[in-house]
């Protein structure tokens, strides 16, 4: 009986589950169908997950007097093959990689010292400063998007890596969310290292560091995630330049190049773009989940 | 190394007065003992010695210099911390690498990559290696070398914990209750062996604690410290046998001394509750005292020729060696406990009315204010 009912709540929760799962899913499911398929069946909605794959002849490369044989491919290839022919993906790619490990890496070397700083060492006003960090957390990037703009552009510093990556390589959220960390670190340990000989600044990346390497990782997951994918400051810096955009400008730039129905060609560059960070994640999965329930935000 | 002299040391933590102007000098390769309750400012005067907390007044000297401004890693002391502060992401070995690498190496030969190629390093490191491995030998972790503290038991990492102390051959060592957290087996144990390092190295140590046991069977010398004073610093006999005060005699053996209401007469005899407990001690004082005779100085008597206490046993302690009988005496006003042998207490029990007799040479006295007025 007490079985039974458990079993019932058991199947309830995860229908549940699951249909919430779908729901996340399904873009992801079709983006990467309509990647393999061909026009054809793209706009029939047929052909399945991976569609019939017959092979098919690309107009536009006839129309640039190629022989037949040339044109004509699965339409896996050719969706691939044109999303790197049309756009120069792999630049957004690198570009993508460039941005977000400059910022992380700038981030961790400013946040370190300044949480470190703000958990384990009195001075005067140290209350002070971390409650302008918490006022800090508060404010809302897009208000402050435009003073920021103007400042770059008087340095001229728009259509440049820079722009990218400035902005961001003070992260309040970094300092809080290491700081909280720190103050669990004992205060022992420090007062070892210090006795063992250790200057300040070796505490913070020979002692803090490496202890803090759950809460590292818990906060490389937010910062690169966040600027991977961010499109709105991409946009607004980056005009124009092919060379310096990130994969989500890439891609919107790449949409507007196309012919209104070749879905196939930019499902597959979304792909491309995505893949990464799916990887990433698959590969360090059981690190991301403990970073995340560490810093116990959803 | 090191004389360590505290030349009326005070700490205020915002009002709060923790330590109240002590004065503490430490002789060369003496062993000292720092005891006290809970929270009598041990662990602070310690951590103002190692130049992690600064006093509010007062100076701290090592060998004779004052040292008030000189930073922590630079006064060249070691301490072993109550919870052991090994770096836990690093092996054993590693942790032990730590100081001396810190103390030997340059600044560019600590440098990564840059290190590599600098000329001296890798003779140095041979060095250090050589010198951890001796470290770990005395200390008896050779096998534990590779692995992270995590993977310790606590008294291995209490070793390891001495070790990183030991390798750098220090000035002095500050220990601040490092046994606190082993069982009873491994504490008695660890007590011998820091012992005999302290035999071997002859080096100065300062040792603080809260457990009696230890101060009276390691120290040269004990401090007994309470609210921020040192009470009486002196050997452990002498702290046993001629407590400076009532409160230095409490806290001192196990179980507390036993403490009579008394009162001495015209004569200078002491009395309690009406029996004359001495009269070899000449009282200068006439008036209310405070009589102290430990445990083990009574015992059961039989006979009524000398004076005795009549008491009633409430209960009935057995530690295999010893039997602690708890006793109710001046019609059941006061407690007191008798330490004696299981063979000589083998036929009573809980309720039997008993007549106690004591060691009239061991008799103590404490007037008013708490002062031993019966010291030698
Ligand atoms: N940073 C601090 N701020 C305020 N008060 C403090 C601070 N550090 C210690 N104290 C106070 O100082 C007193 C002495 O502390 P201390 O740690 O020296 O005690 P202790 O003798 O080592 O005790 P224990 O045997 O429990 O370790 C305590 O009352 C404690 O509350
Ligand atoms: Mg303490």
């Amino acid at each position: 009986m007490n079985k039974r009912t458990n079993l019932g709540s058991e199947v309830g929760k995860h229908i549940i589950l699951i249909i919430g799962a779908l729901v996340v899913i399904l873009p992801f499911y079709l983006m990467l169908s309509f990647s393999f398929k061909s026009p054809a069946e793209i706009q029939s909605i047929s052909g399945g997950f991976f569609g019939a794959q017959e092979m098919m002849t690309d107009r536009k490369c006839l129309k640039a007097e190629r022989s037949e044989e040339e044109c004509t491919m699965l339409p896996i290839v050719y969706n691939y093959t044109a999303a790197f022919k049309e756009a120069p993906l792999l630049r957004y790619l690198l570009n993508g990689v460039i941005v977000t490990l400059s910022i992380f890496a700038i981030q961790v070397i400013i946040a370190l010292p300044c949480a470190y700083a703000l958990a384990k060492l009195n001075f005067w006003g140290r209350d002070v400063v971390f409650g302008l960090v918490i006022f800090c957390l508060l404010i809302p990037v897009h208000a402050i998007a435009l003073p920021l703009y103007l400042m770059l552009a008087k340095f001229g510093l728009t259509n440049t890596f820079a722009a990218l990556v400035i902005p961001w390589t003070i992260s309040v959220f970094g300092i809080f969310l290491m700081r909280q960390f720190f103050k669990t670190v004992p205060d022992d340990l420090i007062n070892a290292a210090r006795m063992d000989g250790m200057s300040e600044f070796s505490i913070v990346w020979k002692v803090m560091l490496p202890t803090a390497i759950p809460a590292l990782l818990a906060f490389a997951i937010f910062s690169v995630v966040a600027h991977w994918n961010d499109y709105y400051w991409p946009r607004i810096v980056i005009t124009g330049d092919q060379d310096l955009m990130t994969p989500p400008l890439g891609l919107r730039m790449f949409k507007s190049d196309m012919d209104g129905n070749e879905y196939g060609p930019m499902m597959a560059a979304a792909t491309v773009i995505v893949a990464p960070l799916v990887v990433a994640f698959l590969l360090a999965q059981r690190r991301f989940i403990e970073g995340i329930t560490l810093t116990g935000m959803k | 190394m090191a004389e360590i002299g505290l030349r009326s040391i005070s700490k205020s933590f915002g009002s709060t007065e923790v330590i109240k102007s002590l004065d503490l000098s430490v002789s060369n390769g003496e062993f000292i003992t720092i005891v006290g309750p809970s929270g009598c400012g041990k662990s602070t005067l310690l951590r103002i010695i190692a130049g992690l907390e600064n006093q509010s007044t007062g100076d701290v000297e090592i060998d004779g210099n004052v040292v008030n401004k000189t930073r922590a890693s630079e006064r060249d002391l070691a301490m072993v911390f109550q919870s052991y502060a090994l770096y836990p992401h690093l092996t054993v070995q590693q942790n032990l690498m730590v100081p001396l690498k810190l103390r030997r190496l340059s600044f560019l030969e600590r440098f990564p990559i840059i290190g590599w190629f600098m000329p001296n390093r890798s003779s140095k490191l041979d060095e250090i290696v050589s010198k951890v491995q001796a470290a770990s030998e005395t200390l008896q972790i050779t096998h534990l070398l590779d692995r992270k503290p995590g993977q310790l038991s606590g008294g291995q990492q209490q070793r390891v914990a001495v070790g990183r102390a030991m390798v750098r051959e220090p000035v002095a060592f500050l220990m601040d209750e490092p046994l606190s957290n082993l069982d009873a087996g491994l504490r008695v144990h660890m007590r011998a062996e820091i012992s005999e390092l302290h035999r071997d190295l002859k080096t100065t140590f300062i040792y603080v604690t809260h457990d009696q046991a230890e101060a009276l069977t390691m120290s040269d010398r004990m401090a007994v410290m309470m609210d921020g004073e040192i009470l009486q610093l002196d050997t452990p006999h002498e702290i046993y046998n001629n407590p400076s005060t009532i409160r230095v005699a409490e806290f001192v053996g196990s179980p507390k001394i036993n403490i009579l209401k008394g009162e001495c007469d015209e004569k200078g005899n002491l009395n309690c509750f009406g029996t004359k407990i001495t009269d070899s001690i000449k009282l200068a004082q006439k008036g209310n005292v405070s009589v102290g005779i430990r445990p083990e100085h009574m015992q059961l008597v039989s006979s009524k020729d000398k004076n005795v206490i009549k008491g009633k046993i409430v209960y009935r302690e057995n530690l295999g060696s010893d039997i602690f009988l708890h006793l109710t005496v001046n019609e059941g006003e006061q407690k007191i406990i008798v330490r004696s042998e299981p063979s000589n207490v083998i036929n009573t029990a809980v309720g039997d009315q008993v007549m106690i007799g004591w060691d009239e040479q061991k008799v103590m006295a404490f007037d008013v204010d708490g002062e031993n007025i019966t010291m030698q």
